[in-house]
């Protein structure tokens, strides 16, 4: 833990070298609304490679449970959130990438999943294998940069 | 920040409402099911009382696309109808090493009419709760001399679509209270955990969001009232343990096997929140 946030650091010191590393979940510090203000990841995000993410099954998968009309081209989009057109408009980047490293900083409860965690779970299993975890197996959902990139497609809607 | 108060009471409410409004692959909130033009199916009635967050539960059938309702409508185009004519064959089958068959102590599968109904049910001489596969493995080990049927596998779901097909239109009716209360207490927990990496319980998609689609399919409460199931998705019949199975893999958690003591409460506490439909199965579900 220690090592990573003193790489972050040096990163940022540096003028942010490309390392595709980053913090760790644990490094994340969320403000009292559950914002983060610093990029996970040291490096700006990729909004194409953001489309991506919100799109494919195993990755953010974000319209399983979310419309987004600019996403019209994928097929089936869910309603267990609210529709995210629009979202720049109500919310900053800092806010963004709280809700979507762990919204649950933000939305209390929430059912919508922690993107960037990888402990505290109740019989977490490998990806969707159903086989038991061990020590080792569990990685957050999406990666640093890839937080990024989704919180940069995210400040691409607007009304 | 703009603070949301979408919470899960907010949800459900306006998704009921909305829910079979402007969705045309979806059948609308009044149709009924009657198999055969005979059997009338209860596919929607008050909850029962121990439910404190629903007011009205539903079969899943209701939740299908018009053309999936269809084919539970009549047994000719029901293909979860075939393996209850193989579980027929099974019944009257002398096997095992006294030659005996179900039939030889059970008359027909209609005189096990009713029974379908009121499983999981407590065992007083074992002291524990029994599923229907349960005692269908009880009567093949101790009084056929059979090897146990694999719990999911083709030859037990078979013959539990026999025995639930001979009980359709009756009414769910599992006791959850006497010796049975823990074991149902128990599935209430699991019911409402939140597991796997995505930290979902059954209640955040089947309680909170019914009526809403996730990705292209639309959430109904996950009743087990249908069970087993036909599915079009991998065209075999279902065994309700196998349902739960890929539900909880799809949190990202580790699941229970089939038969474990975890799954028997499960299915007695989503039993009793089905208390009041009619026993449907074989369904027939996407
Ligand atoms: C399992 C369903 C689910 C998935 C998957 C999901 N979300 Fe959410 N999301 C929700 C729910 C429910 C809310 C509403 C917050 C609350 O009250 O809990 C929400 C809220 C949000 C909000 C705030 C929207 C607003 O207008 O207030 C954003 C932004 C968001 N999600 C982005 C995402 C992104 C990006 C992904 C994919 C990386 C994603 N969500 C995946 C369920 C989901
Ligand atoms: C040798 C006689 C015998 C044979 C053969 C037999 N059973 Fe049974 N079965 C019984 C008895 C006795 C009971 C009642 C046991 C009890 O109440 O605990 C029973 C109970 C049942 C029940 C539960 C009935 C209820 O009201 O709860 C089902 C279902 C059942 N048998 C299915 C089968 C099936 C399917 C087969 C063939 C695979 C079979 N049985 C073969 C004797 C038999
Ligand atoms: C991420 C959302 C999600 C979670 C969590 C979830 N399910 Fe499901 N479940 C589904 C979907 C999607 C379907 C298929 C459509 C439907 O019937 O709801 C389904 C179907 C079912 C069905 C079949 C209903 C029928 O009529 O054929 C049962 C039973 C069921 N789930 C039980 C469970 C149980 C038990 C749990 C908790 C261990 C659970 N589900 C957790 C999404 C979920």
């Amino acid at each position: 833990m220690k090592r990573s946030v003193s790489i972050l650091i040096a990163v940022l010191a540096t003028g942010g070298i490309a390392l595709g590393q980053g913090m760790s979940p644990a490094d994340v510090s969320y403000d009292e609304y559950g914002a983060v203000e610093v990029s996970l990841s040291g490096q700006p995000g990729n909004a194409e490679a953001g489309e991506k993410i919100m799109t494919t099954r195993g990755k953010g998968n974000c319209i399983a449970c979310h419309q987004v009309d600019a996403l019209a081209e994928y097929p089936f989009h869910g309603e267990v959130g609210p529709p995210l057109n629009g979202v720049a408009d109500r919310y900053t980047e800092a806010d963004l990438r709280g809700i979507v490293a762990n919204a649950k900083m933000t939305f209390e409860g929430s059912i919508m999943p922690a993107f960037f965690k990888n402990s505290g779970y109740i019989r977490p299993g490998i990806a969707y294998t159903g086989k038991a975890a061990g020590p080792g197996d569990l990685f957050p959902i999406l990666t640093a940069q890839e937080i990024e990139d989704v919180v940069a497609y995210l400040l691409t809607l607007k009304e | 920040m703009i603070k949301r108060a979408l919470t899960g009471a907010v949800c459900v409410a306006t998704l009921v409402a909305g829910a079979f409004v402007g969705m045309n692959a979806v059948a609308d909130e009044h149709a009924n099911l009657i198999v055969n033009g005979e059997i009338e199916m209860v596919v929607r009635t008050e909850a029962p009382e121990h439910m404190e967050n629903v007011d009205t539960i539903y079969s899943g059938w209701v939740y299908r696309a018009t053309e999936t309702q269809a084919l539970q409508m009549d047994d000719f185009d029901n293909p979860g109808m075939l393996w209850v004519d193989q579980a027929a064959e099974y019944f009257e089958t002398a096997q095992g090493p006294e030659g005996r068959s179900c039939q030889d102590c059970h008359e027909s599968p209609e005189a096990l009419a009713g029974v379908r109904a009121v499983y999981p049910k407590w065992d007083e001489e074992r002291g524990v709760v029994q599923t229907l596969e349960n005692q269908i493995n009880e009567c093949a080990t101790e009084r056929m001399g059979l090897e146990p049927l694999k719990y999911t596998g083709s030859e037990m779901v078979n013959m539990s679509a026999l025995l639930a097909s001979v009980s359709r239109g009756m009414p769910i009716n599992v006791a959850i209270d006497g010796p049975a209360r823990e074991t149902w207490e128990l599935g209430k927990e699991l019911y409402y955990q939140r597991t796997g990496q995505l930290e979902l319980s059954c209640a955040n998609c089947h309680e909170d969001n019914y009526g809403n689609r996730i990705r292209s399919d639309m959430l109904s409460q996950g009743q087990i009232n249908g069970f087993p199931v036909y599915r079009l998705k991998n065209a075999k019949l279902n065994a309700v343990h196998s349902r739960f199975k890929g539900c909880v893999r799809d949190t990202r958690a580790q699941t229970y096997a089939p038969g474990s003591a975890e799954f028997v409460a499960l299915e007695l506490y989503l039993a009793s929140r089905g208390n009041g439909l009619s026993v449907e199965g074989p369904s027939v579900r996407n």
